[in-house]
């Protein structure tokens, strides 16, 4: 029963920050290695907002994701957008971004470690196993999400053309749809995903300026093993992930440090063996 | 226009006279590099007590060295030595060749103190560490003490005496849980996944039974982890009512957080050096209260005389309580400097020869080097009554106060009278939730 509700919990934490990622790589071929920066930004965000400005929390969460979002946006304009068609020069250059903004906390906030109140405080138990509300509500924000996007996708004209630039860049170029407009609006989608994810998880965390390096390492385990750019595979390789840390935990408590390493093990094991993970498809270099 | 003509000229002689002397000016100085994690707290407090240490021995005038006074001048070295060991060598060989320090004090990280010690050594320059506990820092110049001699123990003690202090605290605890609850003891053992944990978990391990109690288990999360409800769902299940706890890096607020949101009803006695600090009660959110953690200083408790204008005069100028990284202040001001007096003479052959067999009052306690069993000095610091031992203390409703030693027996077979208590001690409390299981 443990193990069961710790890798749920685990696994929507993981879900949730895996599905803005593969989103922006399945539809515009982006690797965000700042994925997970723009996350600890909307978490700094909600800090400052909520304890050092004394603004409603709710609010706060909304101003961040805003705030992130913009900042994708440009982000998207000004480095991204021109270098699109080298990926090793996206991915250095979104490095060098996540760098930067890591930067940028350093200063304006110092290296001390920081906490956000509960959106909801208390917990309630299963089987005698105890649950945070917080935890609870990250697993509902998951779902609701998955739900979202799924809607986005399959109901609206977005959706529509976000999917066919998914399919086929170039003949979604030749039927008239502005590719670097969509790719610049999913990145902003991808970057929203993230700023929910640090608004949502960042009361379970303890803010500091290298917090997005251990959840963009195992990010991309989650996202490798589900296969690049697959949101169900993503969805899915999470929870397989979080399952896992969970069973290392308490089946090998001495080695609880090694929940980390078990998934880059899982991860480079899933590259030698399954080069397009559970869910992807491999792709071709041209179309 | 005539004016401002002539005060140009008048600047630019200055500037010029100002240069020229500079070499001369530059001679009369001792250059000490300070290292840390300078955007972290620890490394903070590395600078924050030498740079307390050289304004107050510049504004009296200095360090007289033979028959000159020279002022002291600080470089600041940013290890980064809590994310990346290498940029702490490389700040390290940075002090060595282009600053050209004197003396070195700081470090923080057990894996980058040892690459530091390498690098000093091989400059033959005096290194005091503030903050690395390994024993095997030590160890090493009992060993091959022509290379390492340069090497001191500043702060704090090495971590087999800490895992005995511990121990001590544990005892401490486990007889209040007797007393007002009760109930055979039992600990669970937490400790990060670090180098300095390593020689304190086997001991623990080994101990907790010899004492009469159970030992449960024993977890090791990762230094940073940022959720342990896992493990803590299952030392809640193990039935413990004391939790052990090793930690220097984040995790020591993720778990104190989440083991007081979770209200396990457990006792944290142990290592937390992040409940050390002021910002432990905002960052945990006020989860923290009754958090037990060795510590060197705490405001209100007096180890001996120097301890109070220490601390006083560190609240003064930085709002707050040092951390044991602050211990630069005592390295430079009460090691380094009479030394560099009484020796008169920058050379850290006859400067070793002279600190290593010194005795002399810290705000901390009082410092003694010890010597292996081949008689060779360590340049390890001596624990125990009379020398250094360290405080207990608890968080108690958003404050830090400190709980041991209060009546403490340290010999009670030979020495049933020797009590020691520390001035402005209180008794330990448990967390309520304990007592309504």
């Amino acid at each position: 029963m443990d193990i069961l509700i710790t890798g749920l919990i685990t696994g929507s934490m993981l879900a949730l920050l895996a599905i803005g990622f593969s989103l922006i790589f399945g539809v515009a071929r982006i690797i965000n290695i700042a994925h997970t920066a723009f996350y600890m930004v909307a978490a700094y965000g909600i800090f400052y907002f909520s304890i050092r400005l004394g603004l409603n929390p709710i609010l706060s969460m909304l101003i961040s994701v805003a705030f992130v979002t913009l900042i994708g946006v440009l982000v998207y304009k000004f480095i991204i957008d021109p270098i699109r068609e080298h990926e090793g020069a996206v991915l250095i250059a979104t490095m060098t971004l996540a760098m930067f903004l890591q930067e940028v906390i350093l200063q304006l906030f110092t290296g001390d470690f920081r906490s956000i109140d509960f959106m909801i405080g208390g917990y309630f138990t299963v089987a005698g196993y105890k649950i945070f509300y917080q935890q609870l509500l990250t697993f509902g924000v998951v779902l609701i999400m998955l739900l979202a996007i799924w809607f986005l996708l399959m109901k609206t004209r977005l959706g529509l053309a976000i999917r066919s630039m998914a399919e086929d860049r170039e003949v979604a170029n030749l039927m008239g749809m502005n590719e670097s407009r969509l790719a610049m609006i999913t990145l902003a989608i991808s970057v929203a995903l993230a700023g929910f994810t640090g608004a949502v998880i960042g009361p379970l965390m303890v803010l500091n300026p290298h917090m997005w390096m251990e959840p963009l390492i195992i990010m991309m385990a989650v996202v490798v093993l589900g296969g690049l750019g697959s949101i169900k595979g993503s969805f899915i390789a999470a929870f397989i992930l979080g399952f896992t840390e969970a069973l290392v935990v308490f089946l090998v408590p001495t080695g609880a440090f090694l929940k980390g390493p078990v998934a880059l093990i899982i991860m480079i094991l899933v590259l030698l063996m399954r080069p397009e993970g559970l869910f992807g498809v491999a792709f071709e270099e041209e179309r | 226009m005539k004016k401002c003509t002539l005060g140009w000229r008048m600047l630019l002689v200055a500037c010029i006279v100002m240069a020229f002397s500079l070499p001369a000016w530059a001679a009369k100085t001792i250059k000490i590099g300070v290292i840390g994690p300078m955007q972290s707290l620890e490394g903070r407090d590395h600078w924050a007590g030498a740079t307390m240490a050289a304004d107050e021995i510049n504004a009296a005038g200095g360090v007289k060295v033979g028959n000159e006074k020279m002022q002291i001048v600080l470089i600041k070295a940013d290890s980064n030595e809590d994310k990346n060991i290498t940029d702490a060598s490389n700040a390290m060989e940075r002090l060595m060749t282009k600053d050209k320090v004197d003396f070195v004090v700081g470090g923080f990280r057990t894996e980058a103190v040892f690459p530091m010690q390498d690098i000093a050594m091989d400059y033959k320059k005096i290194f005091i560490g503030c903050g690395a506990a390994t024993d095997a820092l030590c160890d090493r110049v009992g060993t091959d003490y022509k290379r390492y001699k340069y090497y001191f123990r500043g702060t704090p003690f090495k971590s087999s005496y800490l895992a005995k202090t511990s121990i001590m605290h544990l005892l401490a605890c486990a007889a209040v849980i007797k007393k007002e609850l009760n109930a055979p003891i039992k600990v669970a053992l937490v400790a990060e996944k670090l180098a300095w944990t390593e020689g304190m978990v086997k001991l623990i391990q080994g101990y907790v039974p010899k004492l009469g109690m159970e030992l449960v288990g024993t977890w090791q999360p990762s230094a940073n982890a940022t959720d342990v409800t896992a493990e803590l769902s299952a030392i809640q299940k193990s039935g413990a009512n004391i939790i052990f706890t090793v930690f220097s890096g984040m995790v020591g607020i993720t778990f104190a957080r989440q083991a007081g949101e979770f209200k396990i009803p457990a006792l944290q006695v142990g290592i937390n050096v992040e409940s050390q600090k002021d910002g432990f009660w905002e960052a945990t959110k006020g989860m923290g209260n009754y958090v037990f953690t060795m510590n060197t200083y705490v405001q209100g408790v007096e180890q001996n005389e120097l301890t109070k204008p220490f601390m006083d005069g560190y609240k003064k100028r930085f709002k707050g309580t040092p951390t044991y990284t602050a211990d630069t202040y005592a390295s430079i001001k009460y090691n380094l400097v009479p030394a560099i007096e009484a020796v008169g003479s920058l050379d850290s052959d006859k400067l070793v020869a002279f600190m290593e067999a010194r005795e002399y009052l810290v705000p901390s306690g009082k410092v003694k080097y010890e010597k292996n069993k081949d008689g060779v000095y360590t340049h390890d610091l001596t624990w125990g009554p009379g020398y250094l031992t360290s405080v207990g203390c608890q968080w108690q409703d958003g404050k830090l106060v400190g709980v041991w030693p209060n009546n403490w027996m340290p010999d009670p077979k030979n020495y049933p009278n020797l009590k020691i208590t520390y001035k402005g001690m209180v008794p330990i409390k448990l967390p309520p939730w304990m007592k309504k299981q």
